[in-house]
């Protein structure tokens, strides 16, 4: 006798503990396995696009701060970069070193977050998650040491950055920089190696290369796919190609690769900040930039590697103190894309697991 | 000791009053004991995972946060009580009850010391392995009646997975059973002059995870995996009846490792000592060793992410259910070849010496099998099963 | 396969089970504070009346416009003609302590306070009067003031505005 079934359609969210914000997912389900998958997005939509039309130049700093909240200085960065193109302004050399410095500290409290969240997801009572909540707290001590914040920074201004480092700032970051490698180890050991993690990850949420590409998955999504393809490396911005440090690429892109190119890419930007500190040269921090910047009528795009992807603001200026236009390139939201495809035909339970190790943050998504 | 309730009863009431007066004074104690444990080992879990984790855990509410457990009931008790409008009220208001009764059933025939068991039937741990299979009745009412699709996905998987789990975990009873000769909880802790679990570490470690996955504790906590579905079956449930199931939850917790005690860690005998000193010390003793065990199943769920359904149940059929059966075959053999060599008359046990060797023997296997499995299992398939990405298949 | 499988899982029991004899990180915050670091920004502000000329710096640069400033002219002997500040209300309900006025004013007047325990009942509780402002602790932190980070001043002690400005009026 054939069985009278129907599919399940579940709401995965906006209220679900594990979409990392108010993201909305609507499974079509045959039992536990995915038929098909919808992402609704804009539950938390903010208008930061709108609202920079109507501040200047200075202050949509501090709009950029509220977008991937876990990354605010890549996002100052992406943005400041994007008006010293438009208005032609030269950055002098120590304040590109404090950049690369801050926003490579940035990059590993983030990635702390999106792999402590996706062991989360993959059921752990959070120990990892407070694990790596202990490092960002580090990371936060000395970004607070920087600008006086933790989270929302600010701390990029147009032409250079807003402080000069505190006297304590260096040998604190030593410090850090030589304990760290032994927490990324300590994750290794309770985590690379753990069977669980293993069975659950390998071979799920699967994104093959090419897929990746139609898709515009950029940041450690894409390499986790076997692409080779980092912005640090690709088009290098600031000073980047005076550091030497290798791009972790994966085989199979699914979740497990995913957690292991971000656990690896720690390292690397740990080798980064620790050469930048050793060829850290002196000045100036700050161009001779106005308070209220009027760049010249006209447009620039600039994009950076951002810890979730490739970050980019297109401003079209009219030559007033605020944009006529800025438009967010946002990586989290075009990484989403590939979610559907991804989720297909596995279970529940993996759902969630892939979402998470996309790193999305819903601040940056809904903008 | 009940003789003595019985004789005080007598001096008022007929005897077959005063017996069950006796019943049910020891009732009441026993659930009043439990519940109490019980409250601070939710305490404790909290405490020890916030250590595990790096950090203090909940110590703010009286002296090292003693009095956690009973903020926590005030909290709950003071909670409104909704019934969602699309529940089926009658199963969704008793199913907490379903799911609570079993697990204070236990504690019927667990003993604490000699002279102190409730009941010690003859079939003590066949009515464990009985009682608690009636509380997936109540935890399945609970995510039928709620009306909520993640109840219901909850409910379906706790069934699935207690199912599965009770095979090995009944296997790996009858081979402690059948060294043994009897199934009286009483008699099995009487026998283990040194703790089975050195006897049959294979059973004690197949019974160990089919219970964490019976209790739907990590890494098998499917049923109420927050991350994916929410709370499982106590999705909708507030106030006293989620604290029922919260309560039901951690009794049965309890009262597991007070069998794994009493099954594999020589119950109230302190090991290598013979003579039971005194009731009291030999309830001491029994109650650290359950709390140890306890403490294990929260060091698991401190370390371990969870598995998916499909694994945790191929895990049980593929894994647990042959090496159980296995181990079961030899157990009997072993137990037959050992009556005869050291020539056991009828109505005795093995000598201690007997379950030495027979220790040795299965340890030797245990390590022997363990490394010939390592051998076939092959490491995780990495080949991709893609799905394709076509755009006719989206609602987009 | 070189290893025991299983293994893996085994010693993430024991990475845990060190932390279980390891102190906490955490600290228990209102018995134990951590002092925030000389440059925070506080959820409060630090304002020498005397030094403010109402030029309004701080609110042009406001980027949610919450500080509101009343003026009206006036003189005084010791000074001269000024505008005298009848209203500064800053209204941290909204603020999102960006210190972009701190960087703004020209003059020192205005500075972020180290304090971060300032929570109401109210919304209303949360905007910053003048009145509070002049009679509220003098405890700025170097959020975009060079000459404090010279002083190696850390929060301390009391500034009064001549200690605490680039020059003194």
């Amino acid at each position: 006798m054939p069985l009278n079934t129907e599919p399940i359609l579940l709401n995965l969210g906006p209220h679900h503990p594990s979409t990392h914000g108010v993201f909305r997912l609507r499974l079509i389900m045959d039992g536990e396995i995915i038929e098909d998958a919808e992402p609704v997005m804009g539950y938390m939509h903010r208008g930061s696009e709108k609202l920079a039309e109507e501040r200047t130049y200075t202050q949509i700093i501090t709009l950029t701060d509220r977008l991937d909240w876990l990354s605010g200085m890549s996002n100052n960065l992406a943005y400041v970069r994007t008006v010293e193109k438009l208005s032609d302004v030269e950055v002098p050399e120590r304040a590109q070193y404090i950049r690369v410095i801050s926003v490579e500290l940035m990059r590993i409290a983030s990635h702390c977050m999106a792999l402590g969240f996706l062991i989360n997801d993959l059921g752990a009572f959070a120990t990892p998650l407070m694990y790596m909540f202990r490092e960002r707290e580090k990371i936060l001590d000395l970004l607070e040491m920087l600008c006086g914040a933790r989270i929302t920074f600010s701390y990029m201004r147009i032409g250079g950055i807003s402080h000069d480092l505190p006297e304590e700032f260096l040998p604190a970051l030593r410090d850090f920089v030589d304990q760290m490698p032994k927490h990324i180890d300590e994750y290794d050991e309770l985590l690379t190696k753990n069977e669980i993690i293993q069975t659950r990850a390998k071979g799920q949420g699967l994104l093959s290369a090419q897929n990746a590409v139609d898709f515009g998955v950029t940041g450690p999504n894409l390499r986790a796919s076997g692409v080779k393809w980092d912005l640090r490396k690709s088009d290098p911005y600031e000073v980047y190609d005076r550091f030497e440090f290798d791009i972790p690429v994966g085989d199979h892109g699914d979740n497990y690769d995913r957690y292991w190119v971000r656990l690896q890419e720690m390292r690397e930007s740990l080798k980064i900040i620790s050469q930048a500190m050793e060829q850290i040269p002196g000045g100036l921090t700050r161009a001779n930039v106005p308070f209220f910047v009027h760049p010249p009528a006209g447009e620039a795009y600039s994009h950076i590697e951002a810890p979730k992807g490739h970050l980019g603001f297109y401003i079209v200026s009219d030559g007033t103190i605020s944009p006529w236009r800025c438009k967010i390139r946002s990586p989290s939201f075009i990484n989403l894309g590939a979610l559907a495809s991804m989720i297909i035909g596995s279970k529940l339970a993996d759902v969630v697991v892939t979402f998470g190790s996309l790193d999305t943050i819903l601040g940056e998504v809904d903008r | 000791m009940s003789n003595e309730i019985i004789s005080f009863f007598n001096t008022f009431l007929s005897t077959s009053q005063s017996e069950a007066m006796a019943t049910f004074v020891g009732i009441f104690f026993l659930i009043n004991f439990v519940i109490i444990i019980v409250a601070f080992m939710t305490l404790l879990e909290r405490r020890l995972l916030g250590r595990l984790q790096n950090r203090i855990g909940p110590n703010r509410t009286g002296p090292n946060g003693l009095l956690q457990p009973f903020a926590d009931v005030i909290k709950l008790l003071t909670k409104e009580d909704i019934v969602i409008p699309a529940a089926d009220r009658w199963p969704f208001n008793i199913a907490p009850l379903l799911a609570l009764m079993p697990a204070l059933s236990v504690w019927i025939v667990i003993p604490f010391a000699p002279t102190w068991i409730l009941a010690d039937l003859d079939i003590g741990i066949l009515f464990v392995i009985a009682i608690t299979g009636v509380s997936v009745i109540g935890v399945f009412m609970s995510g039928w009646a709620s009306a909520n699709k993640f109840a219901l996905l909850g409910s379906m998987r706790s069934v699935a997975s207690i199912i599965s789990y009770e095979v090995p975990m009944i296997l790996a009873i009858i081979a402690v059973v059948l060294l043994v000769g009897s199934m009286s909880m009483q008699q099995i802790v009487l026998f283990q002059s040194i703790p089975l679990v050195l006897v049959q570490p294979a059973s004690f470690v197949i019974f160990l995870l089919a219970i964490v996955a019976e209790l739907n504790r990590s890494p098998f906590d499917i049923v109420e995996a927050e991350s994916e579905i929410i709370a499982g079956y106590h999705t909708e449930y507030t106030g006293m009846k989620f604290a029922t199931f919260f309560l039901a939850e951690y009794t049965a917790a309890l009262a597991w490792s007070a069998v794994v005690v009493t099954l594999f860690l020589s119950g109230w005998r302190i090991p290598f000592v013979q003579a039971d000193i005194h009731p009291f010390i030999d309830g001491l003793v029994f109650l650290i060793k359950t709390i140890f065990v306890f403490c294990i199943f929260v060091w698991f769920r401190g370390t371990w992410p969870r598995l998916r359904i499909d694994q945790i149940l191929g895990f049980s059929w593929k894994v647990l259910f042959p090496i159980a059966t296995l181990n079961l075959v030899i157990t009997a053999i072993e137990v037959l070849v050992f009556n005869d060599v050291f020539a056991v008359a009828e109505g005795e046990t093995l000598p201690t010496i007997a379950l030495v060797a027979m220790g040795l023997i299965n340890i030797a296997i245990f390590i022997v099998v363990g490394i010939a499995l390592n051998k076939f299992i092959k490491p995780i398939d990495q080949e991709p099963q893609s799905y394709p990405v076509t755009r006719e298949g989206m609602t987009l | 396969m070189t290893s025991f499988y299983g293994l893996g899982a085994l010693k993430g029991l024991i990475v845990t089970l060190r932390y279980l004899f390891r102190k906490p990180f955490t600290v228990e915050y209102p018995d134990e504070k951590l002092v925030p670091n000389p440059r925070f920004r506080g959820n409060s502000f630090v304002w020498y009346e005397d030094r403010c000329t109402g030029n309004g710096a701080c609110a042009k640069a406001c980027p949610l416009g919450i500080i509101r400033i009343v003026t009206h002219p006036t003189s005084r002997p010791d000074i001269g003609n000024l505008y005298a500040i009848d209203r500064f209300d800053i209204d941290t309900g909204r603020c999102m302590f960006c210190a972009l006025c701190i960087e703004a004013c020209p003059y020192d007047a205005v500075f972020m306070g180290n304090d971060f325990e300032r929570a109401t009942k109210t919304r209303d509780g949360l905007v910053i009067h003048k009145e509070d402002l002049v009679t509220g602790a003098k405890l700025p932190t170097q959020q975009f003031r060079p000459q404090l980070e010279a002083m190696e001043y850390k929060g301390e002690e009391e500034l009064d505005q001549h200690e605490a400005g680039r020059w003194s009026l």
